[in-house]
């Protein structure tokens, strides 16, 4: 009894350890100054210093490339989110089957490999004649954000008073302030997840970037890294840049999750 | 038109997609009425309610409000107001901010939504929970926040779609004498939809039976309870029994083998009817000289305020009585009924009809199946009236040995046997007359034998 207890909580420990280890890498030699990873060098906090001060070579590109994913992650997100609120609540208002093959189709964008939407993206673009940059990686990424919202305000639609809309009109409410009184504040928890979920998938993706970033010279952090990386070895400043990426992303996942159970608490 | 007419819809029809729920209904409503759309599930009572509202638009037809059309106006610019069936409460507002939501969208100023959301949520009761959350309060007390919602901005009508059908039996009746009491001092129409006789028997000024998309009967509680004009509301409402019977002749019906006098004129002599006795008009009696005929109890149960007997009459029938005082199960019955008490309807149908082509070698089409018959004297491409007697239809268990299934949707007990409607999957009715017991909803097969199908020309109009 008491073997298979120390076996289970080994196994979670294995399972734990394996699935931190390399971030946990990553964020110990960020503390010290050895230019190849793997080398202890002595505690430092040099490689934060050079990272913040710009003291490093190619610092003002890989500024640029933060800011690039950030600014393509908050404005794809922001389209994303309303046209996936939109297209939900068009779909949840369609009847049987045409609501089955639309959710059908919905689904479709997620279950493709980033590659294929990224390269057939490309595709299309070459053939409309779009000239390839920020416009192109902005819709790329709502393309591939839009589905996700969709599956995210949907299940918030079916807990709604199907009445709910109607309700609003009867009370003297026009469709659009129905929509913007009623149904949005209602979806509210739907659309939030929905955004942060669309904004991650926007941070970390390469394929679709890579394939629809054109040649003008756009790099989003992902795509910086990849090319600084062949170029010869990781800049040694980027390990303080991701646990700082991680910190960021541990503290905004802890504060929605601290939130999410007062809320249910309530 | 007259003026008090505050509602007026004339000649309604909708369909949706081949489906027909609603067929020609035109009715009106006073200034004042408590008017109750009557029926059971999916007979167009809420479907009409959605037209007044705005929800949906008829195929055909139109509704006034004061005389003016308001089929082009949108919901939102009808001066109507509809309680929902599932409160429909807006979750992310309070109670306050949900009654107050019409009003503040007609910018009324601040003093005054708050006057008169604290005077309907005192109309409803609801004075101290101005600021609870929603979803915090009990069914009951959700159903009068939606309620006040509705009534805040003085609708010319409300509309109520099932507002008590989700609670429970206790506060259902305690609501329905609420209800009744806010009508009689608001002075506001009220158009209620429900499928509840008892409900719409206690609280309407007037009712509207409905039925497969039409409008059975229209008149006070007590005439559609006394005078149910067809075997339909007789049985959808309270309990009867209905029986065939003949019209002697004016003032003489015969029925259950016995023959009675009663009050109804005009029906001709020696006519086909059926007849409706509620269960508590049939009276026990001492006395030879009023007996009418004998039973014998066959069943006997205690239901509260009075007792449900079933006994069987010496002529062969089954009949339901209600009656203060049991009478032994076995032991042998004297019984009257009054004349006032016996209700007589024209009969809707005598035998099945419908319209038909013969094929040749004695083969004919109609309920969009081949039946064999015999076709001598008709040629191939003949349109036929096919007639066929209600008990000469067989039912049958395994559907795929028949000519045509169908289901089973209305079932009446006419005292010896059934009397059922059937919809074949053409959506055609066929009415059956059969001892055997069937459910609603049973999937049943149709057969017919070749020597019950009669076949006439059909009729055809001289140009």
């Amino acid at each position: 009894m008491k073997a298979r207890k120390v076996f289970a909580k080994a196994y979670l420990w294995l399972v734990l350890l394996v699935l931190y280890a390399p971030i946990a890498f990553i964020f110990i030699f960020s503390f010290t100054e050895a230019k190849s990873l793997g080398n202890w060098t002595g505690f430092s906090l040099q490689l934060y210093k050079n990272l913040f001060t710009g003291s490093m070579q190619n610092s003002s590109a890989l500024l640029s490339a933060v800011y690039n994913t950030l600014l393509i992650a908050l404005i794809a997100s922001v389209i994303a989110t309303a046209l996936g609120t939109i297209a939900a609540i068009g779909i949840y208002y369609l009847r049987g089957r045409k609501r089955q093959v639309m959710s059908f189709l919905n689904n479709i964008p997620m279950i493709n490999p980033d590659i294929i939407t990224g390269v057939s993206l490309f595709l299309l673009f070459v053939f409309l004649g779009v000239s390839q940059g920020y416009t192109t990686v902005v819709l790329a990424h709502v393309t591939f954000c839009t589905p996700y919202v969709v599956l995210n305000v949907m299940p918030k639609l079916h807990q709604l008073n199907p009445n709910i809309y109607e309700a609003a009109l009867d009370l003297g409410a026009t469709p659009a302030q129905a929509l913007r009184k009623v149904l949005v504040p209602a979806l509210r928890p739907g659309m939030i997840s929905g955004f942060i979920l669309s904004f991650t998938m926007s941070l970390d993706d390469f394929a679709v970037t890579f394939f629809t970033r054109g040649t003008i010279g756009l790099d989003t952090l992902s795509t910086f890294i990849y090319t600084d990386a062949r170029k010869g070895g990781l800049t040694p400043e980027l390990r303080p840049l991701m646990s700082i990426i991680f910190l960021i992303i541990l503290v905004v996942l802890l504060v929605i999750n601290i939130r999410q159970s007062k809320q249910s608490n309530k | 038109m007259a003026k008090n007419y505050i509602i007026d819809i004339q000649h309604l029809s909708k369909s949706f997609g081949d489906t027909r729920v609603l067929q020609d209904i035109s009715f009106y409503v006073r200034k004042g009425e408590f008017v109750t759309l009557l029926g059971p599930s999916g007979c167009g009572k809420t479907t009409l309610l959605r037209m007044i509202a705005g929800f949906e638009n008829p195929d055909e037809g139109t509704i006034l409000l004061d005389g003016k059309d308001i089929l082009e106006l949108p919901p939102y610019r009808r001066p109507l107001n509809t309680v929902f069936q599932k409160y429909a409460l807006f979750p992310h507002l309070d109670v306050y901010d949900n009654v107050a939501f019409g009003l503040k969208l007609q910018k009324v100023p601040e003093e005054e939504i708050d006057k008169r959301v604290e005077k309907v949520l005192k109309l409803v009761s609801m004075s101290d929970y101005e600021d609870r959350n929603v979803d915090s309060l009990s069914g009951g007390q959700q159903q009068r926040v939606a309620i006040a919602r509705a009534l805040i901005n003085q609708p010319r009508v409300l509309l109520l779609d099932e507002p008590l059908a989700a609670l429970d039996l206790k506060m259902r009746k305690d609501m329905q004498i609420e209800l009744k009491e806010m009508h009689r001092k608001l002075g506001i129409t009220f158009i209620y939809v429900t499928h509840d006789q008892e409900e719409a028997l206690t609280l309407s000024d007037t009712i509207v039976v409905m039925n497969e998309g039409r409008i059975q009967q229209i008149g006070t509680p007590i005439d559609i309870y006394n005078e149910p004009v067809n075997a339909f509301v007789a049985d959808f409402i309270g309990e009867s029994n209905i029986l065939g019977g003949r019209m002697i002749r004016d003032r003489r019906v015969s029925f259950i083998g016995h023959e009675f006098d009663c009050v109804d004129e005009g029906f001709g002599e020696d006519v086909p009817v059926d007849v409706v006795v509620r269960p508590e008009d049939i009276y026990f009696t001492t006395e030879p000289a009023k007996c009418q005929f004998k039973a014998k109890v066959n069943s006997c149960v205690f239901k509260g305020v009075h007792y449900e007997m079933w006994v069987d009459t010496d002529s062969g029938f089954e009949l339901m009585i209600q009656d203060y005082d049991p009478y032994p199960v076995g032991s042998e019955v004297m019984l009257y009924i009054d004349p006032d008490d016996i209700q007589v309807m024209h009969k809707e149908r005598l035998r099945n009809s419908f319209e038909g082509v013969v094929l040749g070698d004695g083969r004919v089409e109609f309920l969009d199946a081949e039946f064999e018959a015999d076709t001598t004297g008709f040629a191939e491409g003949d349109e036929v009236e096919v007639s066929v007697e209600f008990d000469k239809v067989d039912l049958l268990d395994h559907e795929e040995e028949a000519e045509v299934s169908g289901n089973v949707a209305f079932i009446l007990y006419k005292g010896n046997h059934y009397h059922l409607t059937v919809k074949t999957d053409s959506g055609q009715n066929i009415w059956v007359d059969t001892n055997d017991i069937w459910d609603k909803g049973d999937l049943v097969g149709i057969k017919i034998l070749a020597k019950d199908i009669k076949l006439s020309k059909k009729a055809v109009a001289d140009e």
